[in-house]
């Protein structure tokens, strides 16, 4: 039993597409969670309120959005096209700036409250110890919450291997270009091919069995060990 | 070089407000004392920046302004280190590396070395130790050594021995006051205990309700009628006497204070040596001639130099030995029936008297 060209596609598609959306949700989701846990004001609440949005809403109504805010004849679609020669929707960069949305959540409310934890006094120590406010971050900030940060990076990938109902909004059917595990799957079943849909669900059910499994085990080992 | 100048204006939570404005020496150790409440640490936050005082503050360390109107040094860029009441070493690096953390980022290049350090506070034991591993007196220890290491000008220390016991505290006492000798760092000590302060200081500062009620010489102060210190229970003057001689017979050793000789436990201190004594009050008691055949050793020529109601029943006094002075708190009705009179020539009957740091030396 081997793949076909299609599935190995869309196994491509889908591991880069979770690869570059968690690097982009760590690299914007951790001075948003930064700046999050460091308000005490009310008003911050309403930005908690939209990161934590996809939690609820029915993915097709953010990829409704998206898909009118993607199209060719609104400011970021032609922006888009001025800049990269092509166009927006229906593309693996229109999926790659859903999914960031999508996930968002997954990864910025683990960050956020690690962060939370991290006592000021602490930070306090740090900085008359001479470290500058980036230092303290680095030094004293990032090692504390480590362990959120791989739990904040493996939710944000299994979850974007997990999503559906955006990337049919937004991403179409393009095999090699927008086809996703999760849609070839749906396209399979369409078409009554079940032993090819057995397939790769079957394989998405073991991989985020074991991905979730490694997670949960890192978790319980550090526990441990912070108990300890 | 000038010290520590401060006009400070702070309100902070429930109406409290510290309003200061007061030039502090740079050099020796300088308690802060007052009731808890008072804004020691609400003054020692503004001075390391870690609280941010009204808009019209002034924080001038020697001749470099921390804050005035319209700038702010962050605390990073101050020179100063901070003893925590908690250690607040980072859980994540062991003892070694917590110090390594200080060590990397120090305010001055000419700083203390770290073997060096290593040995004074005796952590070669602990480097490889987690922090929680570590009891509160091991953690203090660390948490000094990181903030020397830190190299700074200016060394900021709140109630560092609240949490420990005993035997940890007076190792700490005896640590810090040789460090201050030794490094020539300055440092503020913020303390509620006058025990701790009356064996470390060199200068006092008293607070109460955010502002300064007084300051100057630690025997000065302690000694003086008209602060809250005289009035506390445990009321103490302190003497700088010089050991003359040791009894081995009756384990007893005689100083010389101001000229008269004066007998405490033995201890095994060098002969020429200048010590710190503390005299509570409540163990002094006065008389016009000198008793001949008493059971109390110490009784010395003093001259009455003020006196002062303590409560409805009691008399404090304040009685003159050569430049020197000890309390005594004696009923209201025998300063009546002694007719006391300021100027008067009287006998002073120490019952007791400590001397200071009495376990710096014993393993010297």
């Amino acid at each position: 039993m081997s793949l076909s060209t299609t599935e190995l596609d869309a196994i491509y598609l889908t591991l880069a597409l979770a690869t570059i959306t968690t690097v982009l949700l760590l690299i914007l989701g951790t001075p948003l969670a930064w700046w999050l846990s460091r308000q005490r004001a009310q008003w911050p609440a309403i930005i908690e309120a939209v990161v934590a949005m996809p939690l609820i809403l029915p993915p097709t109504v953010l990829g409704f959005y998206l898909l009118l805010l993607f199209a060719p004849d609104t400011a970021l679609g032609r922006a888009w096209e001025q800049l990269t020669g092509s166009q927006l929707a229906f593309s693996f960069s229109a999926l790659v700036i859903g999914s960031v949305i999508y996930s968002l959540p997954f990864v910025v409310q683990p960050l956020q409250s690690a962060f939370q934890r991290v006592p000021h006094t602490l930070l306090d120590a740090a900085a008359t110890l001479g470290a500058s406010p980036l230092d303290r971050f680095r030094s004293v900030v990032l090692p504390l919450s480590r362990r959120s940060f791989v739990t904040a990076a493996s939710l944000g990938f299994a979850h974007t291997i997990g999503e559906f109902g955006v990337v049919l909004m937004i991403g179409g059917n393009i095999p090699g270009e927008t086809q996703v595990l999760s849609i070839a799957l749906y396209d399979y079943v369409e078409s009554l091919r079940f032993d090819e849909a057995h397939r790769l669900a079957a394989g998405l059910v073991i991989f985020s069995l074991v991905l979730l499994f490694l997670l949960y085990r890192h978790d319980r080992r550090d526990n441990w060990r912070v108990q300890a | 070089m000038s010290g520590l100048s401060l006009r400070l204006h702070c309100t902070g939570e429930a109406d409290f407000r510290l309003r200061l404005d007061c030039e502090l020496p740079a050099a020796g150790i300088t308690a802060i004392y007052g009731p808890s409440g008072s804004g020691k640490s609400t003054l020692l936050d503004c001075i390391a920046g870690l609280r941010r005082p009204g808009a019209d503050s002034v924080v001038r360390f020697r001749d470099e302004y921390w804050q005035r109107p319209g700038s702010f040094v962050p605390t990073w860029r101050r020179r100063v280190a901070y003893v925590f009441q908690d250690a607040r070493l980072f859980p994540h690096l062991d003892v070694r590396q917590n110090l390594h953390y200080a060590l990397r980022r120090r305010h001055r290049d000419n700083g203390i070395g770290l073997q060096q350090v290593i040995s004074w506070l005796q952590l070669d034991e602990l480097l490889a130790h987690d922090p929680g591993a570590l009891s509160a007196g091991q953690g203090q220890r660390v948490a000094i050594a990181r903030a020397l290491l830190s190299a700074p000008d200016l060394l900021l220390l709140d109630e560092p021995l609240a949490n420990l016991d005993h035997t940890a505290s007076q190792q700490c006492i005896v640590q810090l006051r040789q460090l201050a000798d030794e490094l020539d760092l300055p440092m503020l000590y913020v303390s509620h205990d006058i025990e701790e302060v009356s064996q470390l200081a060199d200068q006092l500062v008293l607070l109460q309700d955010g502002c300064l009620v007084a300051r100057g010489s630690l025997l000065e102060l302690c000694s003086r009628l008209d602060t809250r210190l005289s009035q506390e229970e445990q009321a103490a003057a302190i003497v700088i006497g010089t050991v003359a001689r040791h009894d081995p017979e009756f384990c007893l050793t005689e100083l010389a204070v101001e000229g008269q000789p004066l007998l405490v436990g033995g201890n095994s201190h060098a002969t020429g040596s200048t010590r710190r004594l503390r005299i509570p009050a409540r163990d002094v008691s006065v008389c016009r001639q000198k008793p001949a055949d008493s059971s109390i050793l110490n009784i010395l020529p003093v001259v009455l130099s003020d006196m002062q109601n303590d409560g409805a029943s009691r008399v404090l006094l304040r009685l003159q030995l050569g430049s020197q002075f000890l309390l005594a708190r004696i009923t209201r009705k025998s300063a009546a029936d002694l007719q006391l009179q300021v100027g008067d020539h009287l006998f002073a009957q120490i019952k007791s008297a400590a001397l200071l740091m009495e376990s710096t030396d014993t393993g010297e």
